[in-house]
């Protein structure tokens, strides 16, 4: 069984987005390490609260590594120490006792605090609404099996969809870089057939509206395909690339 | 516009600019190597690449390369430092990624750095003595070393060991740019695929070390030889006087 | 007793919807335009039916309470989705599905309904392949099935573990589109918090912004609720920690009937409990159960030694292992539906089986497929749960049988709908895991994604216009109407005197322990005792709540306990309706097991002459017993039968 452990915690506390923030300082002490990162948060939580003091706001939700919802700087990582796996994700045995563990909300430009821990991704949909789509309407479809796709490029699209849009990508960007999430998608359905029809003008839409909405440009440090909490592969910004060159070269 | 607009097209151009340059070095190193086997082959290929038409409409195709690559390096910089906003992290990144990837400006800076030194020691003694009209463009030890003379130029800077020391740094710097830069540069133009970026990078680290190695070969070749024999700088100058 | 008219068109069963589809109203592209329509909610059935009336050309605002639609709990969903595509020439039809679903559900849902949802279900593939969905795919390039808990044809669609997640990805960028469009409006970071009526319909929402904590008003010719089930009163389940059934309670409050509350489905293939520090349980996907054997030892003795630690499961020879569900499912196996996996784990562990310190846990083991197979395919076909598996518990289940233990997963009741999908207050839908649905009394798998889905894309957007028709006369409505500013005058009140209790209590503490009731007395086996005295207890704690609670912080700024407060004053209001209703409900039916009807080897026991109703609960006042309205069901085209899956 897990042995208990006992840290140092800092947390970053910010009020809103244009206050200033700063490190609170907590000592946790004996959380059993089968308690998962988000649960000892809520140990701490609880305990603020006993203590009549606000609790720390984090984004949390299906805490099964799905939604994306959860986005904690844990230690110099985004989404902490593990590889391929979220916040949530993680469990405290991966701590040693005696630890001190930083806890900071993703940084980046385009992601402004809301408070403490908690920060605004809403560019991400903005990003999505410019082009993340196939444009069909309901109904009217051809037979699902009318168009085959081979294995390998489905399981292709695949690997890239699995994009969860948590934002550990430009949080670990040192050029603050959209670009592994935008990639993913233009990736993913400029693969399919159903998508290919408009590849040309979705990879313009979405890298002009991300480009727009002030993320950094990308320099291959590969930084957010070690971080992405779904491994997806920066060989998806190469196609964004070659799909976005070739819609130019085409006008 | 969607050059200077977008961020692929910036891209691009930081991209082509850059495979550019390293076609440049590929040139130049192939024309050095001469160098090691024969002083004459090696100034032939100088007087071919002096104040002639064509040499000097690709010395300026070469600096505007140089000057875009620097330009928008600048301007991506900038820009990628406002997406960044300014809170830092209080701890520091331990993404582990190529170290070269993420000093990419500063290994720029001191390649721009070895590039002024070089200008001095070669350029400005060969094709710029020739454009203004020189016909010298040292006197060592009493010998008049033309403007042509690469190779008795080599064997003169050579012979330093702060020089050579300097080159061996530059050469160093130039290799973990283009260790990122090569593969980088073909992948921001979209050639690669979850297959070719492994390939791309072996390539492109197998390339650089084949550049930096035929470059670096000059001065420590000629560095050797001149700290075997106290008189094989004036030697060599005289030989090339034919 | 007011009368119950479910709308259900006349005509044969298999010409239902054509037939209403063929009389139903319409609503001019021109007069679309000038009618709003809010959905609450952006979940698979929220997502798509807001993408598909805006693609109509209705004016829409959705609501989600996440950052972002694309969170929303559907995303979670790892097994697939059901159609009657019949592509693996095994024998499926429409008719089938149909079937398995009504027998699935124990005989407890409208064959009109589910009829329909077995009809649309093969549209919906073609739209999400459409969207550019990657469904898993065959060599040949033709789209991949797998079969699925509890059926016996391969029917179930699915992209790797992850089949939820790529169909509400689907259904978000079609909302994402019709955003970008100007047809919907999106609020995100948003939570409705009550419902406005005017002249009896719904007409509008009262809504906290989750970041300022200012309370605004929306008006709409009609609401749609998509906000999903209320599993989470069981404090542990395995939903998100944001789902709540707080809308639904909502509407409940104002008159919309809440349909077979007692019917919750406790999914057998969760990670087992581990400590009280715990946020939430984890579903291993069902598929599981399609390679993995499920067992407990035959001897007691093995049982104990497992509990102490003192044995470890490779330890115990095959001869001496229960594969307690092939031994009692012969024809199903390990692949029974949930509500009878789910039993018969508790049936052994309650004997004294269970296998790890807590005694609540049954095997799930991989050695015979691994045999069987060999390591390289069961990775391939579970290696991302293994591994999740692995994170989680810090155990290999390629070396050692995994845990599992049932937990809360899914509800089947929700608000009550009629064929309409329109709740008992006009101009009030509700859509997905919110409304009562076509699941009886127990989902199968992989078909909780098939009803969202056909809810919002093919069966609202027809079924709202039939409302929406003799509303284009109605102009938009001001949010200054005095039933706004009384509705938010109420919600205020609510908050203020939330804040105003001032305790000592967290809202976390009070939930846990309404969690446990739930669990001990509402849970997979229910009594008239314990249901009794579950309601006592929940009143009792209802008065710790309203006396003790403590919440830090202001109202008027963004609060994360205030939002928990007010979800958990809901889950305590449904928790009581989830008792009445199962106290009421003499009977064993599906997800619903009460001890005292049980036939003698132990199977749940349906009174079909007595509870062939869905039961319908009526909001009488606060603090009162709703009134019960029952309709009934009446099978004509099914012949009801007790369920077998023994042979």
């Amino acid at each position: 069984m897990d042995k208990n452990i006992s840290f140092t915690l800092k947390v970053w506390r910010q009020r809103g987005p244009k206050e200033k923030g700063a490190f609170e300082t907590y000592q946790m002490k004996d959380i059993p390490g089968d308690t998962s990162f988000l649960e000892m948060l809520d140990i701490l939580n609880e305990q603020l609260v006993n203590e009549n003091k606000e609790p720390i706001a984090f984004d949390h939700d299906c805490r099964e590594g799905i939604c994306g919802m959860c986005s904690l700087y844990i230690n110099g990582h985004p989404h902490g120490p593990a590889t391929g796996a979220t916040t949530c994700q993680i469990y405290m045995r991966r701590f040693k006792d005696g630890d001190t563990i930083t806890v900071e909300p993703w940084r980046s430009a385009g992601f402004p605090v809301i408070r403490d821990l908690m920060v605004d991704r809403s560019a991400y949909d903005k990003i999505m609404q410019a082009g993340g789509y196939v444009s069909v309407n309901t109904g009217g479809i051809p037979d699902a099996n009318a168009i085959p796709i081979a294995k390998p490029i489905a399981d292709e699209a695949m690997d890239a969809a699995a994009c969860i849009g948590c934002g550990a990508c430009v949080a670990a960007c040192k050029n603050g870089s959209a670009m592994l999430f935008v990639s993913a998608k233009v990736s993913q359905l400029a693969l399919l057939p159903q998508g290919k029809v408009e590849a040309a003008r979705r990879a313009k839409a979405m890298l002009a509206r991300m480009d727009e909405l002030g993320f950094g440009n990308c320099t291959n440090t590969r930084a957010c395909e070690a971080e992405c909490p779904k491994c997806v592969s920066i060989s998806n910004i190469a196609r964004l690339n070659r799909e976005f060159l070739k819609a130019k070269m085409k006008d | 516009m969607w050059l200077i607009n977008s961020s692929i097209g910036r891209k691009l151009v930081m991209s082509i600019s850059g495979l550019g340059l390293i076609l440049f070095l590929t040139f130049h190193m192939a024309m050095n190597a001469v160098a090691l086997f024969s002083g004459e082959g090696y100034n032939m290929v100088c007087e071919f690449l002096g104040a002639n038409w064509y040499a000097l409409v690709a010395t300026v195709g070469l600096a505007a390369l140089v000057v875009i690559h620097i330009v928008y390096a600048f301007f991506l910089d900038i820009r990628n430092r406002r997406a960044r906003g300014n809170d830092d992290y209080a701890v520091r990144s331990k993404t582990k990624v190529e170290w070269a990837s993420k000093h990419m400006l500063l290994l720029g800076f001191i390649v721009i750095l070895g590039l002024a030194l070089h200008l001095v020691h070669f350029w400005s003694k060969m094709q710029l003595t020739e454009i203004l009209g020189g016909h010298e463009a040292l006197v060592y030890e009493g010998l008049v070393i033309a403007p042509t003379n690469g190779a008795a130029l080599i064997a003169y800077n050579f012979s330093q060991p702060l020089i050579v020391v300097l080159y061996v740094v530059w050469l160093a710097a130039i290799w973990f740019h283009l260790s990122h830069g090569f593969w980088s540069a073909l992948h921001t133009i979209g050639w690669n695929g979850k297959n070719w970026i492994k390939r791309l990078e072996c390539i492109s680290n197998v390339y650089t070390t084949i550049i930096v190695l035929g470059f670096i070969a000059v001065p420590i070749l000629f560095f050797v030889q001149s700290l075997m024999d106290p008189n094989f700088v004036v030697e060599y100058i005289k030989s090339t006087l034919g | 007793m007011s009368k119950i008219d479910s709308k259900i068109p006349e005509g044969p069963l298999a010409e239902k919807w054509t037939n209403y589809k063929a009389h139903q109203k319409l609503v001019n592209p021109a007069n679309k335009r000038k009618l709003d329509v809010i959905v609450v909610g952006t979940g698979l059935a929220g997502a798509s039916a807001a993408a598909s009336l805006g693609a109509m050309g209705f004016k829409v605002k959705n609501f989600c309470i996440q950052d972002s639609p694309r969170r929303a709990h559907s995303i979670a969903a790892q097994g697939g989705i059901n159609a009657a595509k019949n592509y693996q020439n095994d024998g499926d039809s429409v008719y089938r599905l149909f079937y398995d679903t009504i027998k699935g559900g124990d005989y407890r849902a409208r064959e009109a309904n589910v009829y329909r949802l077995a009809e649309v279900s093969n549209a919906i593939i073609d739209q999400c392949v459409a969207q550019g969905v990657p469904f898993a795919r065959e060599y040949g390039g033709l789209l991949d099935n797998r079969s699925f808990g509890g059926a016996q044809v391969s029917r179930t669609f699915y992209a790797r573990g992850q089949t939820g997640q790529q169909l509400l990805l689907g259904a978000y960028s079609a909302l994402s589109r019709q955003v970008e469009l100007g047809n919907v409006e999106l609020y995100t970071r948003y939570e409705m918090l009550d419902l406005v009526i005017i002249d009896g319909r719904a007409r509008g929402i009262i809504a906290r912004n989750l970041v300022t904590g200012k309370i605004e008003r929306f008006s709409a010719h009609a609401v749609v609720i998509g906000t999903g089930g209320y599993g989470n009163t069981f404090f542990l389940s395995t939903n998100a920690m944001g789902s709540n059934g707080s809308a639904a309670m909502q509407c409940y409050r104002k008159g919309a009937y809440f349909a077979n509350p007692a019917f919750a489905q406790i999914h057998p293939t969760c990670i087992p409990v581990h400590g009280d520090k715990q946020s939430k349980l984890t579903l291993m996907s069902e598929s599981l159960r399609n390679d993995g054997r499920i067992w407990v030892p035959k001897k007691l003795e093995d049982a104990k030694a497992l509990q102490a630690g003192t044995k470890k499961p490779n330890d115990i020879p095959d001869e001496d292992r229960d594969f307690y569900l092939e031994r009692r499912y012969p024809a199903f196996g390990n692949l029974v539906p949930r509500d009878v996996a789910s039993r018969a784990a508790k049936e052994r562990c309650d004997a004294g089986f269970g296998v790890n310190n807590t005694g609540l846990a049954v095997f799930l083991d991989f050695k015979y497929a691994i045999e069987r197979l060999g390591e390289d395919v069961v990775r391939a076909r579970y290696g991302n749960l293994f591994d999740m598996y692995e994170e989680i518990t810090d155990e290999n289940p390629y070396k050692t049988p995994m845990m599992i233990f049932p937990a809360i997963h899914y509800t089947m009741g929700g608000i009550w709908v009629d064929y309409e999908l329109q709740t008992s207050i006009p101009g009030l839908f509700a859509i997905g895991e919110a409304n009562f649905s076509d699941h009886g009394a127990n989902r199968l798998g992989a078909s909780a994604l098939m009803q969202g889905l056909a809810d919002g894309y093919f069966v609202l957007p027809y079924t709202i216009q039939n409302y929406l028709s003799d509303q284009i006369q109605v102009p938009r409505f001001s949010t200054d109407l005095p039933e706004f500013e009384q509705a938010e005058k109420e919600v205020q009140a609510k908050i203020d005197k939330l804040m105003a209790i001032k305790g000592t209590r967290s809202v976390d503490s009070i939930h846990k322990e309404l969690g446990h009731i739930m669990w001990d007395f509402v849970g997979m086996a229910r009594t008239d005792a314990s249901l009794k005295t579950a309601i006592e207890k929940i009143t009792a704690l209802e008065k710790v709540f309203w006396s003790d609670l403590r919440i830090p912080g202001e109202a008027n700024s963004l609060n994360i306990e205030l939002e928990k407060a007010l979800r958990l004053w809901d889950f305590i209001e449904t928790g009581k309706l989830m008792a009445y209703d199962a106290l009421n409900r003499e009977e064993s039916c599906g997800g619903h097991f009460r001890e005292e009807y049980q036939t003698p080897e132990g199977e749940a026991l349906r009174r079909d002459d007595e509870f062939s109703y869905v039961a319908c609960w009526k909001y009488e006042g606060e603090g009162k017993k709703p009134e019960l309205l029952k309709e009934p069901l009446n099978y004509e085209y099914i012949k009801v039968q007790t369920r077998n899956y023994k042979s």
